[in-house]
């Protein structure tokens, strides 16, 4: 399929996982979940591969892929900044947080930077509501957030 | 440890667990006996999703030194538990026997908590809370305001144990109710017991566990199944999510209870990926539950078994809906089907299946132990036991609180809740997220059950209760709610599709100062069309935000098209700042702003050229003397 011995490691990893599930039958999410983990994404040759394990059409992979928002066929950047637009974090400014950031880093939500730093995405509730509004950064999470913490936290971030 | 094999033994190992516990519900007593001395105590941190993205692990840790440190390892357990419900103040700390309760604490504080507490039985001082009312400092937890009107059913061990710990559970009686119903009770009994105490669905719904299980019996097959629906998507919601941190056992036992009333022998947890603390403290208790044999094959030596496994969720919203959720589990696209046949008859795989909420399952074992009439003691003649709210917004305590059926809005916001952050107004309170709708301050004495919130326009919901000030625009929190749905929309069905489409576009035009009078009439027409004609509960409640903002706060749609302002000042597109007489021509705002379009002499009334202000807000809030106002 590719001659990359990364790659390749992780297509041998991701068909381990899936031979050694007890029951094939409705482990399609389960077995997604784990191909992101290992890949960071689900490009059009993981679907395909993964199709064929489990022996489903491709479409079916895919139209489960695009259903649910946690899974993403794009990749990622290195830093994912996650602004919470649960309702506790909207009503005290998220919204203002999330603009500052696409005005700093020059994108819009969804998108990565062109050097592959940053990709900005929006949640919906973390559950950390006491803290609101919260910023995610990969897995750190920043509490009482301002739209004036923005270019601090991207300072942090890039040096 | 050992396989238990039998429900005797398990109520004599209950009774040995128990004495772990007694410090952790101390009498007066044995309180004042610890104070100003070093003794025995137990060290409790908050372990919840809020507190531990505070860094309470650190502090965890932290003790943990501190008190090896100081030699004081045998005498002192430090421990994590789940959550405290008090998110405001966290992350929280609380010392037994002495029934101290720390807030905002963090990782530096150990030294001085260990030094001063543990080794003197001194509280520190800057780390209790003070009480509003009273203006004072108070040390215990039934002294405040926040806890006084709650009651804990749902979260009666959130707080209190330690969730990766089954011997604790077990000592607050956890699977005892179990045990109970599979050795003594017949399912038709239990299935009686649950309909005599009142118990109601708590996703949303409302509808009558007892009966839900009975639907479930009644059918004959060779499998059924029990599905724990922990697919929490409503955001500002976070009741599931505690619960499963902080006692993730009470929901696996409540499952296998569910499991022998309906004839099941299989369980599964549909859960949020998106709850990595929850998942893994169900890994933990499954993982206990299972060695000791309260789950699995024979459970406590009698005939009956049952297992459960964990299935994650992908982030959509629609699987909160019960056919949806089961498309999903059998690894599919999570669109909802036509009811009927209901998944009592036709769920999983076919087969019969139960759907039950996680608060509604963390009640059940509490049912079991208690009676049905204590239960239905609780509440009003609808709608019994208490709920969980998720309180948060503009709010000075956001957190959990659990409260009897029937409390008003009043007592949750201004008694539980320490009234509006900052002195502001209260406009309004949201409940029912996506699919509730907002209440205004004349409904503030409402006692809430299910059909009180329903004949207001909202909904109990899940238990999300958001509160709003005068700052907030309710044309702009209507679309954010459509927003939200239209996202979360999986396309089957053309009104929920297209229709909230077309809504959220006219709000859009609407907040954007576009709109017309005639827009309002089209709004309403709409919304009830898609309502009436909606395949699943999400498309027939997508425009409650809309409806119930436009009877409540007509006024504010009515200035949006017809005077093109925005009451609240959130459109950036009809907002207009002016300066008021009260200038006193200090400078600062023509100083902050950045497109220099304030002008005026010092000492002198300044003026905002309109047509270049890009509405910023710097000169708003820059003024010393509050002379800019906007509307």
């Amino acid at each position: 399929m590719c001659s990359n011995p990364q790659i390749e490691q992780d297509f041998n990893k991701l068909e381990k996982f899936i031979e050694d599930l007890p029951d094939k039958k409705g482990s399609l999410i389960a077995v997604l979940h784990k191909a992101q983990e290992i890949f960071g994404y689900l490009p059009e040759d993981v679907q395909k591969f993964v199709a064929k394990k489990l022996n489903i059409p491709v479409s079916e992979v895919n139209g489960v892929v695009t259903f649910y928002s946690y899974f993403t066929e794009e990749p990622t950047g290195k830093y994912v900044i996650n602004v919470c637009m649960g309702t506790a974090c909207f009503v005290k400014g998220s919204g203002d947080v999330l603009e500052e950031f696409e005005r700093q880093l020059k994108i819009k939500v969804g998108q990565t930077t062109s050097d592959d730093k940053y990709t900005l995405q929006v949640l919906r509730c973390v559950g950390a509501c006491g803290l609101a509004p919260v910023v995610t950064v990969n897995d750190k999470v920043y509490g009482h957030f301002t739209k004036d913490m923005v270019g601090k936290i991207l300072n942090e971030y890039n040096e | 440890m050992n396989r238990i094999n039998s429900y005797e033994e398990l109520q004599n190992l209950a009774k040995d667990f128990s004495k772990q516990l007694e410090m952790l519900s101390p009498s007066l007593e044995e309180e004042l006996a610890a104070e100003n001395k070093r003794c025995n105590r137990y060290v409790s941190i908050c372990g919840g999703t809020g507190c531990q993205s505070a860094d309470s692990t650190k502090i965890l840790e932290n003790l943990q030194k501190e008190v090896d440190a100081a030699g004081l390892s045998d005498e002192v357990t430090v421990a994590i538990t789940g959550c405290f419900g008090f998110c405001e103040k966290g992350p929280i700390v609380k010392i037994q026997p002495d029934n101290t309760f720390y807030i905002h604490v963090t990782p530096e504080d150990a030294k001085e908590i260990v030094t001063e507490h543990l080794l003197n039985g001194r509280s520190v001082a800057r780390l209790l809370y003070e009480e509003p009312t009273i203006k004072d400092k108070v040390k215990r937890q039934d002294e405040m305001s926040f806890y006084k009107k709650q009651k804990r059913i749902a979260l009666r061990n959130c707080g209190l144990i330690n969730p990766e710990d089954i011997t604790q559970a077990i000592g607050a009686q956890g699977y005892l109710a179990l045990g109970k119903v599979i050795s003594t009770m017949t399912p038709d009994d239990l299935i009686k017991l649950m309909i005599d105490s009142g118990l109601r669905g708590r996703g949303g719904g409302g509808f009558p566990t007892g009966k839900k299980w009975s639907f479930a019996k009644a059918y004959d097959a060779d499998q059924k199944y029990i599905i724990c629906n922990a697919d929490e998507g409503d955001p500002g919601a976070f009741m599931d999510r505690s619960i499963l941190e902080g006692d993730p056992n009470s929901v696996l036992e409540a499952m296998a209870i569910a499991g022998y009333a309906i004839g099941a022998s299989k369980g599964f947890i549909y859960i949020r990926a998106e709850y990595p603390l929850a998942v893994n403290r169900l890994y933990i208790a499954l993982r206990q539950a299972k060695e000791l044999g309260l789950l699995g094959d024979n459970i406590l030596g009698t005939n009956f078994s049952f297992d459960i496994e964990i299935k994650y969720g992908a982030g959509a919203f629609v699987c909160g809906e019960e056919t949806a959720l089961i498309h999903s589990i059998e690894g599919k696209r999570g669109e909802p089907t036509n009811k009927p046949p209901f998944p009592a008859e036709s769920g999983l795989w076919n087969k019969p299946t139960c759907v039950n909420n996680v608060e509604t399952l963390a009640n059940i074992p509490a049912i079991i132990n208690n009676g049905a009439e204590w239960y239905s003691s609780i509440g009003t003649a609808g709608s019994k036991g208490t709920k969980v709210f998720a309180l948060a917004g503009k709010i000075n305590n956001v957190g959990l609180v659990e409260v009897p059926m029937g409390t008003t809005l009043r007592e949750i916001i201004y008694d539980i809740g320490g009234g509006i952050k900052n002195d502001r107004k209260f406009k309004a309170v949201q409940t029912g997220g996506p699919s509730g709708g907002c209440i205004p301050a004349d409904n503030l004495d409402l006692p809430i059950d299910y059909e009180s919130l329903t004949a207001i326009g909202s909904m109990m919901g899940s238990g999300g209760m958001i509160v709003m000030d005068e700052d907030n625009c309710m044309v702009d929190i209507a679309k954010f709610y459509l927003e939200f749905t239209v996202e979360e929309s999986c396309g089957k069905c053309t009104p929920c599709r297209i229709g909230n489409k077309r809504l959220l576009e006219i709000l859009t035009k609407i907040t954007n100062g576009e709109g017309s009078e005639e827009d309002l009439e089209t709004l309403k027409e709409l919304a009830q069309t898609i309502k009436d004609t909606s395949l699943c509960g999400l498309g027939q409640t997508a425009p409650n935000p809309v409806l119930s903002t436009m009877k409540y706060f007509g006024d504010e749609y009515v200035a949006h098209v017809k005077d093109r302002t925005c009451p609240a000042g959130v459109c950036k597109n009809l907002v207009r700042y002016e300066i008021t007489d009260k200038c006193i021509g200090c400078t600062k705002c023509a100083r902050n702003c950045p497109v220099s379009c304030i002008s005026g002499k010092v000492k002198e009334h300044h003026v905002i050229q309109q047509d270049k202000c890009i509405k910023c807000g710097a000169c708003f809030s820059s003024c010393p003397v509050n002379a800019i106002v906007k509307g």
